[in-house]
């Protein structure tokens, strides 16, 4: 029982300083500071437990939760992302009279429930994690309460959030019928291709899926979701929720639906296209640079499931490889976002970043390296990233993905240049205050030397999700 | 008389499943409205779950169903917060008012 319990230590240790916060918060006055930091020594402490815990699969509670490198692997990336996020927002979030104490709990409550999702081996443990994280995130978006965009945003979110998870769970009680258990081994064994209604069910679940990860053509949330929202809690959606939902679905395709991988890849090499497609026309015509950030977003999951549609183990690690490296990218555009402010306002126009480069030209210079990543310019990372997936598609012998995917990196660099070109060749509108934020400036420092030397040991990162997949 | 089968019980689940899709896209007026079919698509899955789950002999199914219900508690109470809240800051739930944002 007491090694049971240990598996579960980071979770068990996460809900008890849930609970312990949301004490303090009663009770202690004006105690967002004390809350932020405690969050920030949490995370920090987890990603400790987690380190420390050895790396063999063991499976618990009639093996409903599983705790192995690969959920570890997630949880880290989940974490790290997590207390970066957190950390260079913190100034934001205290300008914009966000700074209630619920925030950082409500954070803490997604990523208990990501962690639910990521180690799930059961379909009732997947689906209480998922709406962990899905009720957490409706309450987040709409956290700016006297705000209409962000209300909108919250309602936009809900409303179509719920949809996709009815139809996910549509999809778990007809896989639950047709197979009999709700226990991915179990299902995993009794699924073939002749199982028609199990088919069927796959279909629903992997809607609710690339509902969460923002797919086209489930995209329909993301840029008005992502404009409405506080940047902050932007950041957040653009990073976290993506790395869990990506995990699962790699999860999903490594168990229980490993015999019907050709009926999953057909739906999801076309979410893929249509991703990459979509986010590359539709941001051209962007003017805020959120909802751009979006339609990038959308295009870059494109890119991730062009590596999860191969369904074989090297396409899985290319993925996870590019969205740990657009996780680094992320963190560093947004965290740029935090130091454009004029009269205490943050700016969120493209046009009105013109002529930062004249004064601001350090800040100009890691919008440069975060963009040309983005774009895929080589030798940044993200230009490694998607060497590796599209390495893993062309083994596959999936040529028209390949052609598709090059053509819309060449499509969506246009939009990631029209940004340069604004920063270094416009004649300048507004002039920004210097702003003082240690956090963020360290965010954009550590993102931007990542994504400069990453091309010196590729091998680290690819290396480290390889080992994920030796059991 | 028809012996009432798991077919039966399916296909209810699955008309009910689709009123509550219907309702989604259809309704213009109201968002309390998309609220009901949302627990309309909880409450057909609960069917296909329980029936499932009589007819094989197998209990997870109705577990499932309990969790599925809480779920479903907590999800009404925090969109009908988000409607609230919404409410204060338009004076207006009607669905075509809801178009601050777009592009």
């Amino acid at each position: 029982m007491i090694n049971n319990l240990n598996i579960l230590l980071p979770e068990i240790f996460l809900s008890l300083s849930i609970f312990t916060f949301l004490m303090i918060g009663v009770f202690v006055k004006k105690s967002f500071n004390l809350i932020f930091n405690l969050t920030s020594l949490i995370l920090i402490l987890a990603i400790a437990m987690i380190l420390n815990s050895p790396s063999y699969e063991e499976k618990i509670f009639l093996d409903s939760f599983t705790r192995d490198s690969f959920s570890n692997y997630f949880k880290i990336l989940i974490l790290i992302s997590s207390l970066f996020v957190l950390n260079s927002s913190k100034n934001f979030i205290t300008e914009n009279k966000l700074d209630k104490f619920e925030y950082p709990i409500i954070i803490l409550l997604s990523i208990l429930g990501m962690f639910f999702m990521v180690s799930s081996n059961d379909l009732i443990l997947f689906y209480l994690g998922l709406e962990l994280q899905s009720l957490s995130l409706y309450i987040l978006a709409s956290i700016d309460r006297d705000n209409l965009r962000s209300s909108e945003a919250g309602i936009k979110y809900f409303v179509l959030s719920a949809l996709s998870s009815g139809l996910l769970l549509y999809g778990c009680s007809l896989l639950y019928g047709f197979t009999g258990s709700t226990n991915f081994d179990l299902i995993s064994n009794e699924l073939d291709q002749e199982n028609i209604g199990a088919v069927f069910a796959m279909v629903f679940i992997l809607v609710g899926l690339a509902f969460k990860i923002s797919a086209v053509p489930f995209h329909m949330w993301t840029p008005d979701v992502y404009e409405g929202a506080p940047t902050s809690i932007t950041n957040y959606f653009a990073v976290v929720p993506k790395v869990a939902g990506l995990a699962l679905l790699i999860k999903f395709m490594l168990i229980p639906f490993s015999n019907i991988l050709l009926e999953w890849q057909t739906i999801i090499v076309f979410i893929s296209i249509a991703s990459m497609i979509l986010g590359a026309t539709a941001a051209i015509v962007q003017k805020n640079i959120k909802r751009l950030l979006a339609y990038s977003s959308i295009s870059h999951i494109g890119y991730a499931l062009a590596g999860v549609a191969t369904g074989a183990i090297s396409g899985y690690e290319s993925a996870i490889v590019y969205i740990s490296i657009y996780v680094i990218m992320n963190i560093g555009a947004f965290s740029c976002l935090y130091l454009l402010k004029k009269d205490g306002q943050y700016k969120e126009n493209i046009s009105e970043l013109s002529g930062i480069s004249k004064k601001h030209p350090l800040l100009a210079i890691s919008f440069l390296i975060i963009l040309f990543s983005l774009a895929g310019v080589p030798p940044l990372g993200g230009f490694f990233a998607k060497f590796y997936v599209f390495t893993a598609v062309l083994e596959q012998k999936m040529y028209s993905l390949a052609i598709i995917g090059l053509l819309t990196t060449v499509i969506s660099a246009f939009y990631y240049l029209k940004i340069i070109k604004t920063i270094y060749f416009d004649d300048s509108v507004i002039t920004f205050e210097t702003v003082k934020n240690k956090t963020a400036q360290v965010s954009i420092f550590l993102s931007c030397s990542i994504l400069l030397t990453f091309f010196l040991y590729p091998s680290i990162l690819s290396n480290l999700v390889n080992s994920l997949f030796i059991s | 008389m028809i012996e009432i089968g798991l077919g039966h019980y399916l296909s209810l689940g699955a008309i009910i499943f689709f009123l509550g899709i219907i309702g989604i896209f259809l309704n213009r007026k109201n968002v309390i409205v998309i609220l009901m079919s949302i627990e309309l698509i909880l409450l057909s899955v609960n069917i296909n779950l329980i029936s499932f789950s009589i007819f094989s002999g197998d209990i997870v199914g109705q577990i499932f169903t309990m969790l599925i219900l809480t779920v479903a508690a907590a999800e009404a109470a925090i969109g009908l917060a988000i409607i609230v809240i919404y409410y204060r800051n338009k004076g207006s739930i009607r669905v075509e008012d809801i178009h601050g944002m777009k592009g």
